[in-house]
């Protein structure tokens, strides 16, 4: 439960509470007991007490502020919260207690969140020759960075079957962008300007038309077949003339590798236009299969993802492009290249002139990349041939037992991902997925995506990743069976899940609606979770 | 499921009440529950010609996004500026006062290719 400022005296940070305990009302009574796994923070404010502080400065320059204007130095000391630092930390570390971490627990949001990430890419990203390097550096100073650079390159040229690969790209959809841009550059060149269409099916990532907007181009979507994959007859339809490009997500957001691949790529370039993979879900397939030698065109890689780094909140990340050799001279510059006496330097300026030129500053997320390096060199090709093939078998292990409770709406095997959908348990028993997302944290699980992809009624989409053991896979599969379980025996339970948690179900749609964005001291029937 | 006698729907879950020459367009109770609580519904500019099948805004639920498809060609006279306050019409009067735009219609006889209430039901398989 949350402080209460109102009472007077100090107000206390409370250690984790694991199991039960009694809830203080608002009148200084004992509540019912309730289930709690971690109980919320006083905010910093409502920890204060005047005076108190967490260390001296211990020689304050005596002209520090002799410097400063005297209209702009403020009359009064500002209200800032005035704590101890052990009140401090103790603050910050049990409100990190709060939160579901791939550290903590099993994560079924998959790599789209977090996978694990080996420790070991950690520190050769620390190592101060890379973490220290200063971005301007001349290339004859940054020999090692840059050599790490274009061997990377040549990885993932490797692992994409394509010619070359620009690191640049801070992320998927801007490693999109920079792959649809190359595109539009490769059409122009060839005096081909009146291709103004990109055809992306339904069942693609939402950044995809996004991507191709983003770049001037109109988005054309073609449905699904039934079996999940692209539809070729809307895809022959769509195709013409006027296409600049189709992009496929491969394997597609339903977890699903393209049957029809050959088909898709001879109608797209039969009509002229170029193909774009979206390489997001490349750890179900890197190793086993290379899109540049199916005849793709540019594919951009998560590294982020597939490579391993951590990426929860939004960043850094790194999307690199690698494309086939008819677009290299298009590729954003400068590329890190080898002279024949061995050192390696960045292109120069006009090297390319065919270059869309940069789309990012300096040579991309270098502490992700050498994240990468390190994740693929210790692993080796076999390596990551088994990366591959742990993450599809845990996927349909998974999924195999699932299906015993939930509708599978697509037929197996599946690749690193499958979709459940929950649309008989809904007419069943009128719980919705939503219910089953909130009541599986109570069972001690991270909920997985839910209602995407938007083609799947009522969806639960569950990403496993590689690294978890056939016990972890066992325990999340029979909370989910639980869970359908408590669905027909004690729905109402679900419609108020979460109960164990220090904040019951939220009101979304308010908080959405008419979201409140400033604090201030929350009391009696506004604490977040008012009996 | 709560479905009109008196509208025709698209298969994309819109529905339409013309009144002579004008077009009434809103978003049927089977696509409001689905979506959940709406908070958000981007309008498009008052003026604008819509084709038929056209993309003519966005509706946000705590749920997903999802665009909004012209039912019927026609030039959008006026919005639902009161959406911008209150999305939480959608859900709650989705025929009446959850309306998004008002058309007039470039050929009130492309009406008939819609689905009447009866084909309407049995596409949600109510």
């Amino acid at each position: 439960m949350s402080a209460r400022p109102d009472t007077g005296g100090d107000a206390v940070a409370r250690p984790i509470d694991i199991g039960l305990i009694d809830r203080v009302t608002d009148d200084g009574s004992l509540g019912p007991r309730r289930a709690v796994g971690a109980s919320l923070q006083p905010t910093l404010a409502e920890l204060s007490v005047p005076g108190r502080r967490t260390d001296q400065v211990p020689h304050p320059p005596a002209d520090a502020l002799a410097g400063i204007p005297d209209d702009l130095l403020r009359s009064s000391a500002p209200a800032l919260p005035e704590l101890s630092e052990p009140q401090v930390m103790r603050h910050f570390t049990n409100l990190s207690h709060l939160n579901h971490s791939i550290d903590g627990g099993f994560y079924p949001l998959g790599s789209c969140t977090m996978k694990h990430n080996p420790r070991v890419n950690e520190t050769a990203a620390r190592l101060p020759g890379f973490a220290r390097l200063h971005p301007l550096a001349p290339d004859t100073l940054a020999q090692g960075t840059l050599e790490l650079l274009w061997e990377l390159q040549g990885m993932l040229s490797e692992v994409a079957g394509m010619a070359a690969t620009t690191l640049q790209p801070a992320a998927g959809a801007h490693g999109e962008l920079t792959g649809i841009l190359v595109i539009r550059a490769y059409h122009r060149a060839r005096g081909d300007v009146d291709r103004d269409e990109v055809i992306v099916p339904d069942s693609s990532h939402g950044t995809n038309p996004a991507t191709a907007s983003m770049a001037g181009f109109r988005t054309v979507t073609i449905p699904s077949a039934p079996d999940g994959g692209v539809d070729l007859e809307a895809l022959r339809g769509a195709l013409g003339p006027r296409t600049a490009a189709v992009m496929i997500t491969n394997p597609s957001t339903l977890g699903l590798f393209e049957r029809r691949i050959v088909e898709v790529l001879e109608a797209t370039h039969a009509a002229g236009a170029l193909a774009y993979m979206d390489g997001a879900n490349m750890n179900a397939i890197m190793g086993r299969f290379r899109p540049g030698a199916a005849s793709f065109d540019v594919m951009h890689l998560n590294l982020h993802k597939t490579f391993s780094t951590p990426h929860g909140g939004g960043g850094p990340g790194a999307g690199p492009v690698a494309v086939a050799a008819h677009l290299v001279p298009f590729l954003p510059a400068p590329l890190v290249v080898r002279e024949t006496d061995g050192t390696f330097r960045l292109e120069r300026d006009g090297e390319r002139p065919g270059s869309i030129g940069r789309v990012r500053a300096y040579q991309g997320s270098v502490g992700v990349l050498v994240r990468a390096y390190a994740y693929i060199r210790t692993h080796g090709g076999p390596g990551l041939c088994r990366v591959t093939d742990d993450a599809v078998l845990a996927a349909n292990y998974l999924r195999q037992r699932v299906g015993e409770a939930w509708d599978l709406p697509y037929a197996g095997p599946c690749k690193h991902e499958f979709v459940a959908s929950g649309a008989r348990l809904r007419r069943e028993t009128g719980v919705r997925t939503l219910d089953v997302a909130k009541r599986l944290i109570d069972h001690g699980y991270h909920p997985p995506t839910v209602y995407f992809p938007l083609i799947v009624e009522e969806c639960l989409l569950i990403e496993p990743t590689e690294t978890e053991t056939l016990a972890d896979l066992d325990a999340f599969a029979e909370a989910l069976l639980a869970v359908a379980r408590e669905a027909h025996e004690q729905p109402e339970l679900l419609h108020e899940a979460p109960l164990t948690t220090p904040v019951r179900r939220l009101d979304e749609a308010t908080a959405a609606r008419r979201p409140e964005l400033r604090w201030r001291p929350m009391t009696g029937a506004e604490t977040p979770c008012p009996q | 499921m709560d479905v009109p006698d008196d509208l025709r729907y698209s298969d994309d879950h819109e529905w339409l009440r013309t009144d002579g020459a004008d077009g009434l367009v809103g978003i049927t109770r089977y696509a409001a529950d689905e979506l959940g609580d709406v908070v958000f519904v981007e309008l498009p500019a008052v003026g604008r010609t819509l084709a038929r099948g056209e993309t003519f805004g966005v509706i946000e639920s705590v749920k997903t996004a999802s665009d909004l498809y012209s039912p019927i060609s026609g030039e959008v006279l006026e919005v639902n500026d009161a959406l911008g306050a209150s999305p939480e019409l959608v859900n709650e009067d989705p025929y009446g006062q959850g309306w998004i735009v008002r058309l007039r219609l470039a050929d009130p006889s492309e009406a008939e290719l819609l689905r009447d209430a009866a084909g309407y039901r049995s596409l949600i398989g109510d």
